[in-house]
């Protein structure tokens, strides 16, 4: 592990106002390492989803600070923080999240287009991810023509196309079964892991911690136990 | 971008045809209500178009169009030639005769009566025989549409009851107002406002088969010497016979205002074109509206990979831009096809590039206008909401 991706101090969100306010995260200090894949796990409601809002900078925290890789995300404007997003953040939804109408190579190269890349060039990049996560000749399908785990394949590659430094993930294989899961997961540590990159999952399936690096678990806005996960037990050594 | 945007609006076939069926719609009736509309006012003054070597048109001071036929005394015509830059002054017979039919019915007939020597404000286009024939004895000219097919209304009877009506040629014999005429020639012109049948013969004889009047002068022609100020002229010849003096263009005007003004035409025409807009708008509005409220999520995610709102601006604009222009395109095609199948009958319709940049322009703001709502939704969206299942 080397320098740190995010850096979270005192980050305090609120929804609501009055007596109907819902505090959805209470003071969450943590902090996470560029080439680490950290797992958030808690109970529904816990404040997971939007503490990756908070650290990917699609929400604003109401108190403390967010840095990410040594960019204040508050300081930085909404204009500001949708190019920092375009740039260096990379994520992967439960719901896939894939234009129905646009092929599985034209899906890929979204990020690109929308930073700008001449289409032919982006195309281009597109292809070779697709290859990277084993699609190569479903170029031409529509999403509709995959299966799920295909789907989640093909937004894997759409997440790591522009080579952002932070992959946000948002519960990637709750909608696939085991085995899909399970191929998903080898494959986001195989292509989107990297010295340089972090990856964040936000997951209730128990069934992939065993590829987390750490595991924060999350229960009423608060982290309640930061763990090591089974990878970087079986990196080090050491037992969990 | 562009092309995702496009590709977007294309995948989801049912809302891309209902938006195209809106828009082209809309375009549709209010390209094809404002067409009938024009070909119908033009159709007010189309004998002064068909008229059209007179600059101007000398009248009694009250007429207030075309077909308003107040005649002055034949003395007009020596004074308005008497106006220093008057080319030439003519005189013009306009009025009803009736005539009787083989089998006794009666028609009543606008009657042109034409200068006797030069002939001026004969009809534009001759079918057969020639304009000068009207100086045999007793010649009219009847136009084509009067003389011949169903219901030409000057068409020789049919000699049965319910058969068909047999052409009036060359050489048959008219009646109008007890007076024998005969066809000399038939002609084309443009259709007018009023449905009465068409018949052109020299002044002094027109003067003859009208029903006796004190005046049948119904209006002096005038051209204008060459380089003369056309508007200043009007005033002169009014100042010196006090007679109400317009230019071609003016007497149109006329002619039109007083349609506009007297009856329920233009009202009822806008009803029409405003129904196309209304019923236009809501579709290709209400159809792009939840088009992108489906798409919210998908845009929701290019929000949260990066793409700020003015790119989806550009992105919304540019689906309401191909589908106006697509749905125009059709709307004005199909309108111009209907114009061309009508080309010929009673149904008037004039398609002129006013016309068309003016449904352009309203096809432009019901795009806007979907286009707003949607933009607005979107420029409000939270890119949180991709994280929500």
């Amino acid at each position: 592990m080397s320098a740190t991706a995010i850096t979270l101090t005192g980050v305090t969100k609120r929804f609501g106002a009055g007596a109907n306010v819902v505090t959805a995260l209470r003071g969450i200090d943590l902090e996470v390492a560029s080439g680490e894949l950290l797992m958030l796990v808690g109970p529904s409601g816990c404040g997971k989803t939007t503490l990756i809002s908070v650290a990917s900078g699609i929400l604003d925290q109401d108190e403390g600070a967010c840095v990410v890789f040594g960019q204040d995300l508050k300081a930085m404007g909404v204009a500001g923080k949708t190019a920092f997003r375009g740039r260096t953040i990379g994520f992967v939804f439960q719901a896939f999240n894939l234009i129905p109408a646009l092929t599985a190579l034209e899906n890929i190269a979204i990020p690109l287009l929308i930073l700008g890349r001449p289409r032919r060039e982006a195309l281009a990049r597109a292809a070779t991810l697709l290859e990277r996560v084993g699609l190569a000749g479903r170029a031409a399908a529509l999403p509709a023509q995959l299966s799920g785990g295909q789907q989640q394949r093909v937004a894997i590659a759409r997440a790591l196309v522009h080579e952002p430094r932070l992959i946000v993930c948002d519960e990637p294989t709750s909608a696939l079964d085991h085995e899909s899961g399970t191929r998903i997961m080898e494959l986001l540590r195989e292509v989107a892991l990297g010295p340089e990159r972090a990856l964040v999952i936000v997951t209730h399936d128990a069934r992939i911690f065993p590829f987390a690096d750490r595991i924060a678990t999350m229960d009423d806005g608060r982290i309640v136990r930061i763990e090591a996960g089974r990878a970087a037990t079986a990196a080090t050594g050491s037992p969990p | 971008m562009n092309r995702i945007a496009l590709k977007m609006l294309t995948g989801d076939r049912a809302k891309y045809i209902g938006i195209l069926i809106g828009v082209t719609f809309a375009s549709l009736l209010i390209t094809q209500q404002s067409s009938i509309y024009d070909g119908l006012l033009a159709r007010s003054y189309a004998s002064i178009g068909d008229l059209g070597q007179a600059d101007i048109w000398v009248m009694e001071p009250t007429v207030d169009n075309i077909d308003d036929i107040k005649p002055m005394q034949d003395t007009v015509l020596e004074r308005v030639r008497s106006v220093s830059g008057v080319g030439w002054a003519l005189p013009l017979f306009r009025g009803f005769i009736e005539a009787r039919l083989e089998d006794g019915s009666t028609q009543n007939c606008i009657v042109m009566g034409l200068d006797d020597t030069t002939l001026m404000g004969g009809p534009p286009e001759m079918v057969e025989g020639s304009l000068a024939d009207l100086r045999r004895a007793d010649g009219i000219i009847v136009d084509e549409r009067d003389a011949r097919g169903r219901k030409g209304k000057l068409a020789h009877p049919p000699a049965v009851k319910g058969g068909e009506r047999a052409p009036l040629k060359i050489g048959d014999v008219l009646e109008l107002n007890d007076h024998r005429t005969v066809v000399v020639g038939i002609a084309r012109t443009n259709r007018s406002f009023m449905w009465n049948p068409f018949v052109y013969t020299t002044y002094s004889r027109a003067k003859t088969w009208a029903p006796p009047r004190r005046k049948l002068l119904t209006y002096v022609l005038v051209k204008a010497r060459m380089g003369e100020d056309q508007a200043a002229l009007c005033a002169r010849i009014t100042a010196t016979t006090g007679m109400k003096a317009l230019t071609a263009a003016g007497f149109k005007k006329l002619t039109l205002n007083f349609i506009m003004e007297n009856t329920g035409i233009p009202i009822n025409f806008q009803i029409s074109m405003f129904l196309g807009f209304l019923v236009g708008t809501v579709i290709a509005g209400q159809t792009f509206y939840n088009f992108t409220l489906d798409n919210l999520r998908h845009f929701g995610a290019l929000k949260a990979m990066g793409a700020g709102n003015g790119l989806l601006l550009r992105m919304i604009l540019l689906q309401a831009l191909m589908v106006g222009g697509i749905g125009y395109g059709l709307g004005v095609g199909v309108a111009a096809a209907f114009g061309l199948a009508v080309g010929g009958s009673e149904l008037a319709f004039i398609l002129s590039w006013a016309r068309l940049a003016n449904s352009a322009a309203v096809v432009l703001f019901i795009c806007a206008l979907a286009a707003v709502l949607s933009i607005r939704k979107v420029m409000r969206l939270e890119p949180a909401v991709v994280f929500r299942s």
